[in-house]
């Protein structure tokens, strides 16, 4: 493939890494999805990547907590790590990779259960808890992170899918959240949702920043805008630029990052 | 709520719960997949076990011994009034001829005893196929030939081994008298085991040894014949009108929920209609290969209309739009491109039905194909039975030969089907590549 | 004439009208004259309007003669058997068509002479006026329609309505065919009811038809008895045992081959598995009769335990090992269908496999796999030759498993098959029964696709 070797400017390191990428190169069969990808994700900060689409964004997204693992024809290389452990050494178990790495995928997927279990299931399923009353407080907790708590708290054991496309998202970073994760990958989660809706969520990544690694995949440029602090643009399986949210938004040192966030293609 | 200060779990504490309840929970997901890999076992066990079964009796089924006796053709004696006529030949001798041949082959005059026996020995059906070797050969009238005939099928038990030669003479079903004759048939080197030419080209019999597939198949080739030409047109027809033409209305409501219903009633109770409407209410005969098929086809219909749906909705929508947009009608747009894009998966489904309606024994059993019918069927209104039901007589029949041989009517049947559905998923991987 | 040379005397006029109509065009667009449609369809116009009216008076006239020839027959029986009615006017009748036929049994009576001579008469004619009507019909239809052809004449859309209302009458088959199972179920049923009051068929516990010849000829030997309990009971016992087997074992394989196995071994494996479903029923019920019944009565017994050459178990065993491709089928829909983003959300939790499918797939699939299993039971319950050759034909109020016991299926074919005598209570019954198992089986099945309906909407 042609272009494939090209350099990423900017500054792709930070000084205190969560999770680090070295090299990623990932393949679905003959195609070749993410193109030596390295970049560094730091502690408790907000991360958009950002790109046309099919540039590879939500691929890159999914092989940090090895979603794309469900796939069976794609194959993963170089390295990713979270705190210094490479998350692809075949010893690695992605159960609890999982538990610490959540996400939030671009369309709301609540079980078909109640709020309650939706919330509990995380929970259940790792043993978080070892008593009814500790189950009860993280469902409340993590519905009061998700700003949740009061819109819902009459009506815990009524189904999930019952509430709207907005609330059911924030149900769905609630469930994230109960297990106590490090990092919280988004995938287009505003996606499929009205705009009052995506000014909640977007509230919410905003609060929840204090606690938590968020990286989020956005095809809005407004978006990353307001809600990240730094942005790596990807192009056709290719990371083009990294940096500062502000930086690529007003200044962007790459032509084809220039482009699309002039709006000439995209 | 209660502890209001509560923040949720550290995610340091949160990760060493997580890897704490790993063990057990690696053990449970072992379990599970071993129960589900099991359950696969298990149902492809039960599927050897059902094929070795059958093969293990039905192959040896498909072979039989014979005795080769050397027969003087004595014109005089099997052609009485000389014209070769079957009513001549069948008034001749051929059985006594047997009987002499045989003698001679143990080299004996024979008393009383040694005919009697030997008469019991070679199958009845020895005249017969005396009678049709002189037929196909009359040049031959007059000299010595030595011709293949079965022997009776208590003796191919006792050569298989089933009839044990240690077993009492009054528990053993043949008397240490035959069994002597026996070993000198095998010691002159006059017993043979071959491909039983009775199982494919001889029809219903009660004796073992002559019972063959060779009526009930084209009992059941008539019947399908007659099912596929019912059930293609129409099963195809009404596919096309619920899918191209009817309007959404309650009537159209009504025939699909009518082909659903009719999917789901058991075979049985289409045999009973059969026999309600056709044999009673109409007068059409019994045991005919008409009604059969006409049974079949109703009963196969529902398969055939839901699979040829499925295969016209699967023609893409700008098919037809490039139809009409150059100003073919409803119908053209409908016979010269939907139908033919749609052929395969109709022929898939049509295939399947097929193979279900060859299959099928009870509505068959209820419109009386039941009977026992010895002539080959020629015509749609003959009285036949089908292989199915064939098996299910013979396999009430105690002979343990006919144990054998219903196996080896099994392996037939099965080669038949598993050819249609090797048929039907060949054209639906063609179907497959197209879109 | 017979009916096959009419048929085919019929097609070849129907042929010779299409090539008329198909030329006179031709030749007149030759000469310059424009039509509305194309040649073909003013010769289909015309040999289908040869063909088709003829045929249905055919096929309509050669149905409806032999009922005429068979009330007119009735006039030469001698009063007493009319009197008697019933089976006597049945045997009267097979005796004049064994007549008609060219089959004598020894010295017939006279009057069966004369009305076999009669209805021959009237069949000569029949055929003769059929053979007219017929043919002269097919051509003057033809003729019509040849006359119709003119540069103006629609040919096309004439052709095209005649087929749609073919398409039209092609699916009311459906509907004719469920009115033929229910009209031939029913009036025999309500016979039956005439004779056997409906409670003590539906509450009865006792089932003893056989008798019914021994009470008629006064020798006693006890009642008769119609109390189809018993059949239920064996019919409910056999597929539970079949359930048991074929639930479990269908559905974990469904699982597994969905959520597990790599897409070579399941596309291998489901193949074979359908295989199973594809072997005639007449084989499982060898099978069973020969190889399970004989091995579970020498285990059993081994084990100390009485059981029956037939036992329950054998079929029932048999039985679900032929439902498990349907149960495995069926579920392996039904988890497909279940929305991916389900399981996405799951496993993004952290959740293990097992975990994603018993807590999330399985519980989301649960009304299609409900749906599933009922159609599986209605399967079971209608399910005839394994029984019929596998279970016998006592019928024993029982549950154990290792009694013999007998079904609903197998009961109809024993009493149908073979000779019958018209009118009994034993004869009838066998409707009665077949009424209850089209009441049960399609009761299933109409509960079985309302649950389907709603889980499909609940993924729309």
């Amino acid at each position: 493939m042609e272009n494939s070797n090209i350099k990423t400017t900017g500054n792709v390191f930070v000084d205190n890494p969560r999770m680090t990428a070295r090299n990623v190169d990932v393949y679905y069969g003959d195609k070749h999805a993410i193109k030596d990808v390295t970049i560094d994700i730091g502690e408790q900060e907000v991360i958009a990547f950002i790109g046309p689409s099919g540039c590879g964004k939500s691929t890159f997204l999914r092989t940090l907590n090895r979603m794309n693992d469900t796939i069976d024809i794609c194959r993963v290389e170089g390295t990713i790590s979270l705190d210094g452990e490479d998350i692809y050494a075949p010893s690695v178990d992605v159960v609890p990779l999982r538990a610490r790495v959540g996400m939030v995928f671009q369309k709301p997927n609540p079980f078909p259960k109640s709020i309650y279990d939706n919330i509990a299931y995380g929970p259940r399923i790792h043993g978080l808890t070892k008593s009814k009353s500790e189950l009860d407080d993280i469902v409340e907790s993590a519905l009061e992170k998700a700003g949740l708590w009061n819109e819902v708290k009459d009506r815990l054991d009524q189904p999930g899918t019952g509430l709207s496309g907005g609330q059911q998202q924030r149900l769905c970073i609630a469930r994230a959240i109960a297990v106590s994760p490090e990092v919280i990958l988004m995938d287009e989660p505003c996606s499929a949702l009205d705009p009052i809706a995506t000014a909640k969520v977007e509230e919410l990544i905003e609060e929840l920043k204090s606690q938590y690694t968020i990286v989020i995949v956005t095809h809005s440029m407004q978006q990353a805008a307001r809600v990240s602090d730094r942005t790596a643009y990807f192009h056709l399986g290719d990371l083009i630029e990294v940096g500062n949210t502000e930086q690529i938004f007003t200044n962007p040192s790459h032509q084809l990052t220039q482009d699309y966030i002039t709006g000439r293609f995209g | 709520m209660t502890n209001k200060a509560f923040k949720g779990l550290s995610p340091q504490e949160a990760t060493a719960r997580v890897e704490a309840s790993l063990k057990q929970r690696r053990k449970k997901e072992k379990r599970f997949r071993l129960m589900g890999l099991s359950a696969v076992v298990l149902a492809l066990t039960f599927l050897v076990i059902l094929f070795s079964g059958i093969l293990t009796k039905g192959l040896p089924g498909m072979f039989q011994h014979y005795v080769q006796l050397d027969v003087v053709l004595d014109k005089a004696r099997l052609d009485p009034q000389g014209d070769m006529s079957d009513a001549s030949l069948f008034s001749g001798d051929a059985d006594k001829i047997i009987l002499e041949a045989s003698l001679a082959s143990i080299g004996e005059e024979g008393g009383r005893k040694t005919k009697k026996t030997l008469r019991k020995m070679v199958s009845s059906g020895g005249s017969q196929r005396l009678i049709e070797f002189v037929k196909a050969n009359p040049e031959l009238m007059g000299t010595t030939q030595t011709i293949k005939f079965a022997v009776d099928d208590d003796i191919d038990s006792f050569l298989r081994g089933f009839i044990k030669r240690e077993t009492a003479e009054k528990d053993r079903r043949i008397n240490d008298f035959t069994i002597e004759i026996v070993d000198k048939w095998q010691e002159a080197g006059l017993i043979s085991y071959e491909l039983s030419d009775y199982l494919f080209f001889g029809s219903a019999s009660r004796d073992a040894e002559m019972a063959g597939i060779k009526g009930a198949l084209f009992g059941s080739l008539l019947t399908l014949a007659i099912c596929v030409s019912i059930a293609f047109p129409l099963g195809v027809a009404a596919a096309v009108y619920l899918e191209e033409i009817a309007p959404k209305n309650r009537w159209t409501e009504m025939i699909e929920i009518n082909i659903n219903n009719l999917a789901a009633v058991p075979s049985v109770v289409f045999g009973i209609m059969g026999l309600a409407i056709f044999i009673v209410t109409f007068g059409m005969p019994r045991s005919i290969p008409l009604v059969g098929g006409i049974v079949l086809a109703l009963m196969t219909l529902p398969t055939i209309i839901i699979s040829s749906r499925a295969a016209i909705r699967a023609v893409p929508p700008s098919i037809r739009d490039a139809a009409l947009g150059i100003g073919a009608s409803k119908m053209q747009t409908i016979f010269h491109h939907v139908l033919p894009l749609a052929m395969p998966g109709m022929l898939t489904g049509t295939i399947i039905g097929m193979a279900q309606a060859l299959g099928e024994t009870a509505p068959l059993l209820m419109i009386g194909m039941v009977a026992f019918i010895v002539d080959i069927p020629g015509g749609f209104t003959d009285p036949a039975t089908v292989l199915p039901v064939q098996i299910f007589m013979w396999a009430d029949f105690a002979e343990r030969m006919f144990i054998q041989k219903t196996s080896a009517a099994i392996i037939v049947l099965l080669a038949f089907l598993i050819t249609m559905n090797a048929a039907a998923i060949m054209l639906r991987k063609k179907l497959e590549r197209r879109w | 004439m017979t009916l096959s040379t009419l048929l085919i005397l019929l097609v070849a006029i129907g042929v010779a009208f299409y090539f008329a109509g198909n030329m006179t065009v031709k030749t007149a667009r030759s000469k310059g004259k424009v039509f509305h449609s194309l040649p073909n369809y003013y010769g289909l116009w015309a040999g289908s309007l040869a063909f088709f009216p003829a045929v249905v008076v055919l096929i309509l006239w050669s149905i409806i003669d032999i009922q005429l020839f068979q009330s007119w027959v009735r006039d030469f029986y001698p009063p007493e058997i009319l009197a008697a009615g019933g089976s006597q006017a049945i045997v009267a009748l097979a005796k004049v068509e064994n007549i008609v036929a060219g089959i004598r049994f020894g010295e017939p009576e006279a009057w069966v002479l004369q009305a076999g001579e009669a209805w021959i008469g009237w069949a000569a004619t029949s055929t003769m006026l059929k053979s007219a009507v017929v043919l002269g019909l097919a051509t003057v239809c033809g003729l019509i329609a040849y006359r119709q052809i003119d540069t103006d004449f629609r040919a096309r859309n004439g052709v095209e309505k005649l087929i749609s209302y073919g398409l039209i009458a092609a699916s009311t088959i459906a509907i004719l065919t469920t009115i033929g199972i229910v009209l031939s179920v029913l009036f025999e049923t309500i016979r039956f009811f005439q004779l056997v009051p409906p409670t003590d068929f539906i509450f009865g516990t006792e089932w003893n038809p056989q008798f019914e010849g021994a009470e008629r000829a006064g020798s006693g030997g006890g009642e008769a008895k119609y109390g189809m309990l018993p059949m239920f009971a064996g019919t409910l016992l056999i597929s539970a045992i079949a359930i048991i087997v074929a639930v479990p074992v269908g559905l974990a394989s469904a699982v597994y081959l969905a959520e597990y196995a790599s897409p070579k071994v399941r596309s291998t494996v489901k193949p074979l598995l359908e295989i199973l479903a594809g072997v005639p029923t007449v084989v499982y019920g060898f099978f069973a009769a020969l190889t399970v019944a004989p091995a579970i009565k020498g285990f059993g017994e081994s084990l100390g335990l009485t059981v029956a050459s037939e036992s329950a178990l054998a079929a029932g065993l048999v039985m679900g090992v032929m439902i498990i491709p349907f149960v495995s089928s069926l579920s392996d829909d039904v988890i497909n269908a279940v929305p991916q983003s389900l399981r996405d959300a799951a496993y993004g939790l952290g959740s293990t496999k097992s975990e994603t499918t018993r807590q999330v797939v399985l519980p989301a699939a649960l009304p299609g796999i409900v749906a599933a299993v009922i159609l599986a039971v209605s399967r079971a319950v209608g399910e005839t030759m394994i029984v019929v050759m596998a279970a016998g034909l006592a019928a024993n109020l029982s549950f154990n498993p290792l009694d013999a016991v007998t079904t609903v299926t197998s009961q109809i074919v024993t009493i149908l098959v073979g000779d019958q005598e018209f009118e009994s209570a034993k004869t009838l019954s066998a409707f009665a029964l077949s009424t209850m198992l089209i009441i049960l089986t399609l009761g299933l099945n109409f509960f079985a696709l309302q649950i389907v309906k709603k889980y499909r909407e609940q993924y729309d």
